[in-house]
């Protein structure tokens, strides 16, 4: 019951010993596509990338992070009604401003979206070209890890604002249309898009490569 | 509206029509027409009003403020302000104590020329300029008539300035103090207008008198009324025109603390559910919880792309004869390749004035009180008064200043009103004000109908046109209204082919042909009306012979208008004059484009400059000159054109389009369908009046139709592209 | 039915209402303030355009129950401020309104846009003001106003 010393410092070794073997045949599963533990293997970092890449996106939050001096709006994408546009901070001009008609919070009865300080991404986080075409799966990595661009935000930096911005969230408690039904939502769920986020940063944030 | 006007306007001095109408003796509409010919002998009908008493119209308080009454909607035109202006001249009045207020519903404030209570065809000031200066006339004659038997001196001797009348001694009387008496004189036989020459007033430009309460939130419109008990009802109207109410469930409705009842009634055609509440947002909110189940059987159902083929098929068979001039064998003689052939598709417009629709009505059983902001005040009068059970003399109807109508507050079948009178029907004794929310009104049809043209030129050596072959489709706006009679003829709608049919170009060997097929679609004048599309089919095309022909496009014109189409002439001359040096120094990027057109008897033209930007056109600069007659407010006149072209931009906007699919309107309010915004509209507009001493004819639809062709004739030089399909999506 | 206090226009007001009701309707049917339009519901048009916490907002999609302690200033109060009063007597110099139906929300506008940027450039106004909806047309007359306005206030 009582081990001695020498003991002790045995089990421990032998219990070093087997977590390392088991962290070695976890790393042979992980190549063969199965794992349940944070790995460092940048392929499934890339798969992950997909998924997160799958919202981003996603009308829901797209439609914020143009390469114009507009917004859009709709799973379509359209651009905004009423001639919305960027103004220098992103949100929008004098009269016509994101706070204009977007609140805290949604306004299911009139159909106006809300969140807090509603406004549009920084150009630097402009996942469309001037055509309003999305940006490849490649481009939008690099953007997103670039700390040039992306507000200095290292990869913990990103999971907490995938995991704690108001207008991430907002993408997942999107509100009603004027026309009563409800605006769809990203192909993950928050939970889901949080997971393939630790997982994409705990692979290092890889990215594709291409163009 | 024109072929209407035309009828009855100077042109055709020798023949005056009018139109009576009036209620008939077992309820309806009775309307039968007086044709002031010496070869006719009257059927019995009464003769128009001709005799305006002055004191339904100018009420000088004791204070000196004088109340002019206006008989017409002020809906932006202006008339709230110009006819005041015209009646205060001739009276003398002091200006600056003049009021206006708008008619309520009544035979004497009927238009002297149309025989009806209206305000449409551009034709306020064009029908109402004399009566107005004879009213101001001979409400100076009794005033002076009543100074000067106070004085013993003869009214020759008087004179009168700024509401006084001034005696041969030192005499003077302020027209406050000589009201009552003169109020009591006998109307004079002989009044003397003033010459040109001596207007103060007339011809100034005066700025308007609904200014300040328009900015500062105190002035009421119609949908601001507020009477004591007042409730608030919206109807819930079928996705298809014509459908009818099976059966519906009204529990979650009536669950919203302030809903008052939910009941079905009629509509023109079908019939809908009507939420009655205390406010408009509780009357929305339980609109939104029913459960409506639709008869929309036996129901045609529009749809834009079937309907766009369907008239392309027929646009390509000669239709109902508008015109057939020359010799109709001429175009055989010339070759395919001195041949033009285009087509045209106009979609489905709605007006949608800024003020949704609205009607307020009580009824107490042996008489009613209306208040709308109505183009149609004698229809509207007899039709809620029919569906009261009333007689139109029992229903007092006031006219309420009004966000814009642009035609869609001009309805023969009074339809807002029959809703609103069928629901105060139901609530006898209670206000209640219908109103029609912003989607209601974008998918509630009434629109400016879609059409096709085809049209086949052929081309004469010397550029012109030697033969021109005109096919209009499009359903009729007046056929099934008591306009119809008039103004249908050889089962030709006038206003469908108005500004070709009678285009002021010479153009030999003319056919002029249209189609007016039935659609389950409700459709109505849009400001300007045929003129919307007539007159970008035939700009665009005379620019296009231009250009093949390798003439200036305002050469051309010259050179093709008639030698008596003297407004357009001026027009174009003056438009020409005071845009020649801008058209000549364009930078990079920009083109011009011109048109002229006259519509309502006043000749346009205009010039633009051009240029794309964000993939849109941008219009930098209108040049625009006009011959309307004796311009009697300037100022009103250039507003009326600087605001006119951006409403015309309307046709051009991408999101310029009604359409339907299966049966449904597919656009919901302004995010769907929208009309121009200021980047849509021009940036400067200069206006140049030519000068006249004729008499005024109109300047609220003229501004129109000139400029979506002036603006696709530039692009057509940016792009190399002919614009044939409105309205532009892509450039 | 939720009891909520306003400010508006420098008054503390108390109305009865459902909490979705937008201020819009608050504004016309509670208080009976007229001046404020509704045009279009959707924000699209501007009609209803008031400021709430000095911030041109459309009242149209606001629901009272997010409005908080922000003052409210309407068209029938403008004209204390001196830009309001700038902008309504150039409005009325240059006869700029027809119909007038969209022109509170305009000034409401104008003068938010004249409050950050004094002197606007073309490119300003239409910025500013273009998600204004004005069916008459007077968008030439307005942007003379809103410079006329400007060197007013200089």
């Amino acid at each position: 019951m009582f081990a001695t010393r020498s003991s002790v410092a045995r089990s421990f070794l032998a219990m070093f010993v087997v977590f390392a073997s088991w962290l070695v045949l976890a790393s042979v599963k992980i190549a063969n596509g199965k794992t349940t533990v944070t790995d460092a293997r940048p392929a499934d970092g890339l798969a992950e990338w997909q998924r997160v890449y799958s919202v981003l996106t996603y009308p829901r939050c797209i439609n914020c992070h143009t390469a114009t001096n507009y917004p859009q709006q709709g799973d379509d994408r359209h651009r905004h009604f009423a001639n919305v546009i960027r103004g220098p901070e992103g949100k929008g001009v004098a009269g016509l401003n994101c706070a204009s008609c977007h609140q805290e919070k949604n306004s299911d009865a009139t159909g106006v979206p809300g969140g807090h300080n509603w406004h549009l991404a920084p150009l630097s986080m402009r996942w469309q070209d001037l055509n309003d075409q999305r940006l490849s799966s490649a481009a939008v990595c690099r953007a997103l890890i670039d700390r040039s661009k992306n507000n200095g935000l290292d990869g913990p930096g990103l999971l907490k604002h995938h995991e704690e911005e108001p207008l991430v969230l907002w993408a997942w408690n999107p509100g009603r249309r004027p026309d009563g039904t409800t605006r769809s939502l990203p192909p993950l769920t928050h939970a889901q898009f949080v997971d393939a986020t630790r997982r994409w940063v705990a692979a290092g944030t890889p990215c594709p490569k291409g163009p | 509206m024109r072929a209407f006007l035309e009828a009855a306007t100077s042109r055709r001095l020798s023949r005056r029509k009018f139109l009576r109408v009036s209620a008939g003796a077992a309820g309806g509409l009775l309307v039968s027409i007086y044709v002031d010919l010496p070869a006719f002998a009257q059927e019995g009908t009464q003769a128009p009003q001709k005799v305006f008493p002055p004191d339904a119209f100018v009420h000088i308080r004791p204070d000196g403020q004088i109340l002019i009454t206006v008989n017409r909607l002020e809906f932006g035109q202006g008339v709230h302000t110009a006819l005041p202006m015209i009646l205060a001249d001739e009276m003398d009045a002091d200006w600056s104590q003049v009021v206006a207020e708008l008619a309520p519903a009544a035979d004497v404030y009927k238009d002297p020329i149309f025989g009806l209570q209206m305000v449409g065809g551009s034709g306020s000031i064009a029908h109402s300029f004399q009566q107005y200066r004879e009213l101001g006339a001979k409400t100076r004659a009794m005033l002076v008539a009543t100074a000067a038997d106070r004085w013993h001196v003869t009214p020759d001797q008087c004179r009168t300035a700024n509401s006084v009348v001034y005696g041969p001694g030192n005499q003077s009387a302020r027209y406050a103090e000589l009201a009552d008496e003169a109020g009591r004189k006998p109307l004079p036989d002989k009044i003397r207008l003033k010459q040109p020459s001596e207007f103060r007033l007339i011809g100034k430009r005066v700025r308007r008198l609904d200014s300040r309460a328009k900015c500062n939130g105190s002035q009421k419109f119609g949908l601001d009324l507020d009477l004591p008990g007042m409730k608030i009802a919206l109807i819930a109207r079928p996705p298809v025109f014509g459908g009818r109410v099976r059966s519906f469930n009204d529990k979650d409705a009536r669950g919203i603390a302030g809903v008052l009842d939910v009941f079905e009634i009629p509509l023109v055609k079908g019939s809908a559910v009507a939420v009655v509440a205390d406010k408009f947002w509780t009357a929305k909110q339980a609109r939104d919880r029913l459960t409506i189940d639709w008869d929309l059987s036996a129901l045609e159902r529009a749809d834009t792309q079937e309907l766009t083929a369907k008239y392309k098929a027929l646009a390509r068979t000669t239709g109902n004869v508008a015109v057939s001039n020359g010799d109709q064998k001429a175009m055989n003689a010339i070759a395919s390749a001195n041949r033009l052939v285009a087509e045209y598709e106009f979609p489905y417009l709605a007006h949608t004035p800024m003020e949704p629709l609205n009607t307020t009505i009580r009824f107490d059983g042996d008489k009613a009180e209306a208040w709308a902001g109505s183009q149609f005040q004698t229809f509207d009068q007899i039709a809620i008064a029919e569906v009261l059970g009333l007689k139109p003399e029992q229903v007092t109807f006031h006219t309420e200043m009004t966000g814009g109508g642009f035609g869609r507050r001009a309805v023969a079948d009074s339809h807002v009103q029959r809703e609103a009178a069928a629901i105060a029907k139901r609530l006898r004794g209670t206000p209640v004000k219908l109103v029609w929310a912003r989607e209601d009104d974008v998918r509630g049809g009434y629109y400016r109908p879609m059409h096709v043209h085809r049209v086949e030129i052929g081309i004469g050596h010397d550029g012109m046109p030697a033969a021109w072959r005109h096919v209009i489709v499009g359903q009729s706006i007046v056929a099934g209204t008591p306009f119809g009679a008039m103004m249908i003829k050889n089962g030709v709608d006038g206003t469908a082919v108005e500004g070709v049919a009678d285009t002021n170009y010479s153009i030999p060997n003319l056919h002029v042909s249209a189609h007016h097929p039935t659609v389950n679609v409700p459709v109505l004048w849009w400001r300007s009306v045929g003129n919307t599309h007539t007159a970008f089919v035939m700009e665009t095309l005379i620019d296009e012979l231009a250009t093949r022909a390798r003439i200036d496009p305002i050469a051309y014109r010259r050179k093709l208008l008639k030698a008596d189409a003297g407004k357009v002439r001026r027009a174009l001359d003056l438009m020409d004059e005071k845009s020649a040096a801008w058209r000549t120094k364009l930078p990079p990027g920009h083109a011009f484009g011109v048109s002229c057109h006259e519509a309502f008897d006043t000749g346009v033209a205009c010039a633009v400059d051009v240029s794309i930007e964000n993939k849109r056109p941008k219009i930098h600069r209108v040049t625009i000159a006009l011959d309307s007659g004796i311009a009697v407010n300037p100022l009103t006149i250039e507003s009326q054109f600087q605001a006119g072209v951006a409403f015309g931009m309307s046709q051009l906007v991408a999101k310029g389009a009604i359409t339907l699919k299966d049966g449904r309107v597919e656009q919901r309010n302004f995010d769907g369908y929208a009309p121009p915004y200021m980047v849509d509209a021009p940036v400067a507009v200069d206006v140049h009046i030519v000068p006249s001493t004729d008499a005024p004819t109109g300047c609220g639809e003229p501004p129109v139709p000139v400029i979506s062709p002036a603006v696709v004739n530039a692009l057509a030089k940016l792009t190399g592209k002919r614009y044939r399909s409105l309205p532009l999506v892509t450039l | 039915m939720t009891t909520y206090q306003l400010s508006v226009n420098g008054e503390r007001r108390e109305v009865d209402v459902d909490s979705t009701t937008p201020l819009l309707w608050v504004l016309r049917e509670d208080l009976k303030m007229t001046g404020t339009k509704y045009g279009c519901g959707i924000s699209a048009c501007g009609a209803c355009t008031v400021h709430l916490g000095g911030v041109a907002t459309r009242s149209c999609v606001v629901p009272v129950s997010l409005i908080g302690d922000r003052p409210i200033v309407t068209i029938e109060g403008i004209g204390t401020d001196p830009v309001g009063r700038a902008v309504q007597d150039a409005w009325v110099e240059k006869d700029v309104v027809q119909c007038g139906y969209c022109q509170s929300g305009q000034i409401m506008t104008a003068v938010a846009l004249l409050k950050d940027k004094p002197r606007p450039t073309e490119a300003n106004i239409e910025e500013s003001m273009g998600g204004n909806l004005c069916r008459c047309g007077t968008y030439v007359r307005i942007r003379e106003a809103i410079v006329t306005a400007s060197a007013q206030l200089k």
